[in-house]
Order: structure tokens, then sequence, then C-alpha cells
């Protein structure tokens, strides 16, 4: 058996795919699409998570709180209140045609605070002059996109409830 | 305090299988022991010598893993193969020295003893190593086991015209310095070598 003459260059292969633990960075295609599947699903699955999570909490409210005179806001147009709670300002309108609606005053844009237009009949965000209907509450021009939380009021007698949040 | 090593006296073996059970109790291959128990000369000895890996310093199984599956970690442990990657070729089977490795052909993977990583790289000693009541198998200090045997430890080792250096030591007699282990001798004659039954190369020879 003839000796080998050994060099202490190794050869080009040998230093591609290391003996030591550290030196190996091959990341297989298997593995590679394993990891991309997995986690395009994790993600996925977090966004229906996180979005149904939240419709769960915002339909929880059910509280009652009386949030003024409906007097007051006959002779103002709009009222401005806070429901569910104190973080939370709200406001409440006569529309043209006589209906009591009220919102979340947090723009869905960029949460400026919404005020009521009375000459236009509208809800006015004055930061980026973004617009909603004031019967619905769709955004009719501007930047956003999403219609304003309505938050259900009722009237007995001359008082005025908030008892719930529709998104 | 130096760090601590696994040494291997096979002639205090007594032949318990604890080591055995020990392995297969451990958590990275639960169920399926990696250590070999070898029987000598089984017709005239009841003599039993265990085998884990020697975790060589150039592993050779490392070396002919054509799909690149066997590594070594920093502190030198060999590992078993990666599952994603061991095609079930049995090279490691074949090239290994000591007959480590084991092909397990119900997963199609080679599996060998990776002296329990999850517990050694820890501190903690591999299974075999606490359960051996002979001390046949031992984990600890390379001046415990000189204060404590006779013999003396030693990691070198001649197959032929190659020498392996381990990470494993192995306890010998004071005069030896290198466990020399002859190759089969093809140019040698049956009638050359001396008469001994239990002879594997002079078995070879005679086929």
């Amino acid at each position: 058996m003839g000796e080998e003459p050994r060099t202490d260059q190794a050869p080009k292969w040998r230093t591609d795919f290391p003996i030591e633990w550290e030196g190996d960075h091959y990341v297989g295609r298997r593995e590679m699409v394993k990891f991309l599947t997995l986690g395009s699903l994790i993600l996925a699955a977090a966004n229906w998570v996180t979005a149904l999570a939240g419709k769960m909490m915002r339909r929880s409210v059910t509280s009652e709180k009386m949030i003024g005179a409906a007097s007051e806001l006959e002779s103002k147009g709009s009222m401005l209140f806070r429901y569910p709670t104190d973080q939370d300002p709200c406001i409440a309108v006569r529309t043209g045609e006589g209906k009591l609606v009220a919102y979340s005053q947090v723009c869905t844009h960029l949460s400026c605070a919404v005020v009521f237009d009375k000459s236009n009949d509208q809800l006015v965000c004055p930061c980026h002059r973004g617009s909603f209907n004031v019967a619905r509450g769709v955004p009719t021009g501007g930047p956003p996109t999403r219609a304003l939380p309505r938050i259900v009021v009722e009237q007995r007698g001359d008082q005025l409830f908030a008892t719930s949040v529709e998104v | 305090m130096s760090e601590l090593a696994f040494f291997i006296d096979y002639s205090r073996c007594i032949g318990c299988q604890a080591c055995v059970q020990a392995c297969a109790e451990c958590d990275t291959h639960r169920g399926v022991s990696m250590i070999h128990l070898e029987t000598i000369q089984r017709s005239e000895s009841v003599q039993t010598a265990p085998q884990v890996c020697m975790h060589c310093e150039d592993p050779i199984c490392a070396r002919v893993c054509p799909a690149d599956a066997i590594k070594k970690t920093p502190d030198g442990v060999v590992q078993s193969s990666l599952k994603p990657r061991c095609i079930g070729c049995s090279n490691c089977v074949v090239a290994c020295p000591f007959g480590v490795p084991k092909y397990s052909a119900e997963i199609d993977q080679m599996m060998k003893c990776d002296m329990c990583y999850d517990r050694s790289s820890v501190g903690k000693k591999p299974m075999c190593a606490t359960v051996c009541p002979s001390g046949a198998l031992t984990y600890t200090t390379m001046e415990d086991i000189q204060r404590t045997r006779r013999g003396i430890p030693i990691n070198s080792w001649k197959f032929g015209g190659e020498e392996v250096r381990t990470k494993v030591y192995v306890m010998v007699p004071k005069a030896v310095e290198r466990v020399d282990v002859d190759l089969v001798q093809i140019t040698a004659t049956p009638s050359a070598l001396p008469e001994d039954p239990y002879d594997v190369a002079l078995m070879l020879e005679g086929m």
C-alpha cells in the first residue's frame, strides 16, 4: 500500500462541506421549503386569530350608560360623550332627516377626532379632510377606508342611553 | 481541575448490561440502545467489553459520509447522523475502525453514540457512565482516573498505517503507549500465522 502524499491544504469540496458543526451553514432545499411553508401558515393563522379575537372583544361591549339629554343634542346639533369607557370619545348627531345616530369619534384613518359638519350633513375629520356619511358612518371622501364604529343609542323620555357598539 | 473525559476500562467489564439499558433511556434516541457490549471468545470466556463511540479527532465516519450528515461539535463530540440528511448508505458503518455506527433499517438512518450530548454538554455524565457498577465506563477528570487506577489512559490507536487519536480514553497497562491493531495481512499465508481459532484475520485468510 503506497503512502499518499499529504498536504495541509484541504481540497475545496472539503471546505464546502466541513465536518465541524460550527462551520456548517448549508440549508437543504427540503428544510428551506419546510420553513417557508410553515412560516406562511403560521403568519396566516396569526392574522385570522388576531382578526377574530378583535371581533370577539368588540362584541362583548353591552353595558348601558346615560350619555346626556335629548334637549341638549337638539340645541347643539351634535353632542360629545364617552362610551364604553372614558377612553373612547364618541359623537351623537341628529341627522338632517331627524334620525338620532352616534359614532365613535376616532377617525378610522389616523385616529383624529371627527366633528359634525351640519351644513353638509356629514362627519368630517379635520386632520386630513376625511369625511363620513352621517346616516351610516361609511367614508365618503379623503383617506379613511373603513366605516366609523356605530354606537347604538336609545332615547327614553329626555334621556339618551348608549347600549352597545356595532362595528 | 481539568475537564471531564470518558474512560473505558475493558478489563473491568462484568457484562451486567446496565449500560445497554441506560443507553436506551437516553432522551436523544429513546428506546434504542447505541452501546455495543461485545462478548470476547464466547466459547472460552465470559469476558465482555463495552464499546461506545470513541469520538475521533478526525472522524472517518464523517469523512466518508456522502450526504454531509455527520458533524463534530466544537468540544469534539461526533454527533449521530442528521435526520434530514442521512441517506442510509452505511458508508460510516463500514468505515468506522471501532465498529460503532449502527444502521437502523426501520428509519433508514444511521444512529450512533453521541456521548449523551444533551447531558455531557451541560456537565452531566453520559447515561452509561452513571450506571456502570464496576467503573468500566467512567466519566471523570484525568487527575481522578490517574489517582484511582493502576493502568494509564491512552487515546492513540494504530490501524495498519493509519494513526487515529480519539476523545475517549482507554485504560491499558503502563507499558503501552498506543494500541496497535493489525490489519488483515492479505499477503500472509495461514500457515505462517500462529494458530488461533478465534483470530478474525486468520478466519478471513482461510476463506
